[in-house]
C-alpha cells in the first residue's frame, strides 16, 4: 500500500488497481468544523480535477476535486451520520471513498508524504 | 478594496490569541481562534464571549435637534428618544430600500451611532451632506468592544458595577479600569450583553481585563454571524440593501406610531404603502430538511418548480444542530409550514418555513 497526496490536500492510498481517498489533517483543520458531506453515488465516473463532492464547514462549502481519473465503489456511509468524524480522523476512519483507478499512471503526477509536507510547510 | 487593510488597537491581542485574521470590508479581523466557529458560538450561548467589532463606524452629531433632524434620513423615532437609550434603525433610500442599518443613542448633549464598517465611507458624507447645522464626527480613535452571553453582566460588572443597572437599549458613560467608556447594553447574538467604546489606547487593557474572567472567551467574526442568523437578525448587504425595504425585511416594529403616520422620510411613499397593504415578498426564516445547509443565493421554488424567492443568509446552526437560513419568498408562501424547495448544486431538497428567531432572544427587559 502506497499513499500519494494532491495539492488539493487529498490523500490517496492505493492497492492494486483500486484505492481509498480522503482529505488530510491539514485540509480538515483550515475547514473548521465539518458539519455536511454531499458525497456522490456508487458507479459515477470521474475525471482528475472533476468536482466529487462538497464538504460544508460552519464558515463554507468546499469542493472536492478528484486527483486522479476513475469511477466510485463506495461512498463512506459514516460521514452522512457523523460528518464531524471528518475532524477527528480525516485520514483514516473518516475516509471519503473507494474508488477504481482508471489510469494508475496518474499517481506519478502526486506527492509523496514528504514533499506533501514541503508543500503545505 | 485594494488597499492594505487596516488594522484595530487589538490586532496584536487577537495575534496573540491565535485568531485566523481575514480581509474583512478593509479590516483585517480574527474570523476565528483556536477553538473554532462551533465552540465560540456555544460559549457566547453558554457563557460570555468578546468580539472586537472595532471596524464599525462610530459617528457623533452634535448641534440643536440633532435628533429631529437624522428623522429626515431614518424612520425611527428619535426626537421622542429618552437621554440613556439606543434604538435601531436604518438609512433609507428614495425607493424605499435600506441603504445601511445602524444603532443611535441619546448621550444627553448629543447623539452616538454605531454603523456598519463596509458603509462608513457612504454613510458619514450622506450625513454631512443632509443635516444642516449639525456636526457629523466619525470617531477614529476609540475601540469598540462586545461581551455577549448569559454571563456577560457578570464579566463586565466586575470592573463596573453600574452595568447591571442597565437595561436592553439603555446607555452610559462610566469608568472601566479608570477609563470613561460608554457601554451600552445591546448586540448582534440575541444574547445579553454590551457593547463598550474604549479610547484606543486603553482598550487592549481593558479587553484583557474582560477576558481574564473565567467565563469569558474571545469570538471572531465567524461566531458573530452564525449567532446573528440563530437570532434572526439581518446583515445589512445579505438580507437588507438597498432593494429590500423595512417591511419586507420584517423591520416594521423598527417604525414607530408617529413616524407611521407622518412619514418624512426617505422612500416613504413605498414604505407607508407597504405597511398598510403588506408587502409583495417577505424575509422568513427557512429550515431545510436535510442536512445540507443552504447558502445565500441559493434559488427557492415552489413544489411546482416555479422559482419564488432566494436565500440571504443561510449556514449551520449551533445551537439547533441543524441547517438554517432566512430569505426572500413571495408573501403567499410566507406562512410558517409552508413547504419549499431549495436548490441545492441544481437538486431540489425540501424545506420548510418557520418564525424567526431560531433560538429564542435573552435579553435584559
Amino acid at each position: 500500500m502506497t499513499t500519494y497526496y494532491s495539492e488539493e490536500h487529498e490523500w490517496i492510498t492505493v492497492e492494486g488497481d483500486t484505492a481509498t481517498i480522503g482529505i488530510t489533517a491539514h485540509a480538515a483543520q483550515q475547514l473548521g468544523d465539518i458539519v455536511f458531506v454531499d458525497q456522490k453515488e456508487d458507479g459515477d465516473e470521474f475525471e482528475s480535477g472533476d468536482e466529487i463532492g462538497v464538504i460544508e464547514s460552519v464558515k463554507a462549502a468546499s469542493e472536492i476535486f478528484a486527483p486522479v481519473d476513475g469511477e466510485i465503489i463506495e461512498a463512506n456511509e459514516l460521514l452522512q451520520s457523523n460528518p464531524a468524524a471528518l475532524n477527528e480522523n480525516p485520514e483514516a476512519d473518516a475516509w471519503i471513498y473507494k474508488i477504481k483507478l482508471s489510469d494508475p499512471s496518474q499517481l506519478e503526477g502526486l506527492m509523496d508524504l514528504a514533499g506533501y509536507k514541503t508543500f503545505i510547510a | 478594496m485594494s488597499d492594505t487593510p487596516k488594522r484595530t488597537a487589538l490586532y496584536d491581542l487577537h495575534c496573540a490569541l491565535g485568531g485566523k485574521m481575514v480581509d474583512f470590508a478593509g479590516w483585517e479581523m480574527p474570523v476565528q481562534y483556536p477553538v473554532g466557529i462551533m465552540g465560540e458560538h456555544q460559549h457566547c450561548r453558554n457563557k460570555a464571549a468578546l468580539f472586537d467589532v472595532s471596524h464599525m463606524g462610530q459617528v457623533l452629531l452634535h448641534g440643536p435637534n440633532a435628533a429631529e433632524k437624522l428623522e429626515a434620513l431614518v424612520p425611527a423615532a428619535l426626537s421622542t428618544l429618552p437621554e440613556g437609550k439606543a434604538r435601531y434603525t436604518f438609512f433609507t433610500n428614495e425607493t424605499g430600500g435600506i441603504i445601511d442599518d445602524l444603532i443611535v443613542s441619546n448621550a444627553g448633549d448629543y447623539l452616538f451611532l454605531v454603523v456598519n464598517a463596509s458603509m462608513r465611507a457612504q454613510d458619514i458624507p450622506h450625513m454631512k451632506a443632509h443635516l444642516k447645522d449639525i456636526e457629523v464626527t466619525e470617531i477614529f480613535n476609540r475601540s469598540l468592544i462586545a461581551v455577549q452571553g448569559p454571563s456577560a453582566q457578570d464579566v463586565v460588572a466586575r470592573h463596573c458595577p453600574q452595568v447591571a443597572e442597565l437595561n436592553f437599549m439603555q446607555t452610559c458613560e462610566a469608568l472601566i479600569d479608570d477609563t470613561l467608556c460608554r457601554i451600552s447594553r445591546l448586540g448582534y447574538t440575541g444574547e445579553d450583553g454590551y457593547e463598550i467604546s474604549i479610547p484606543e489606547a486603553d482598550a487592549e487593557r481593558i479587553t484583557r481585563l474582560m477576558l481574564d474572567h473565567p467565563d469569558c472567551a474571545p469570538a471572531g467574526l465567524g461566531a458573530r454571524d452564525s449567532l446573528r442568523l440563530e437570532a434572526g437578525l439581518c446583515l445589512y448587504g445579505n438580507d437588507i440593501t438597498p432593494e429590500t425595504s423595512p417591511i419586507e425585511a420584517g423591520l416594521s416594529w423598527a417604525i414607530q406610531k408617529r413616524r407611521r403616520k407622518q412619514g418624512g422620510f426617505p422612500g416613504a411613499a413605498r414604505i407607508m404603502a407597504e405597511l398598510e397593504h403588506g408587502a409583495a415578498r417577505k424575509l422568513v426564516g427557512i429550515m431545510p430538511q436535510g442536512r445540507a445547509p443552504a447558502r445565500a443565493g441559493v434559488e427557492i421554488h415552489d413544489l411546482n418548480g416555479n422559482a419564488i424567492g432566494e436565500i440571504t443568509s443561510g449556514g449551520f446552526s449551533p445551537t439547533v444542530q441543524r441547517p438554517v437560513a432566512m430569505g426572500y419568498v413571495q408573501a403567499d408562501h410566507s406562512t410558517p409550514g409552508q413547504e419549499l424547495h431549495l436548490i441545492i448544486r441544481g437538486k431540489p431538497q425540501p424545506a420548510k418555513v418557520c418564525a424567526l428567531p431560531f433560538v429564542p432572544q435573552n435579553y435584559k427587559r
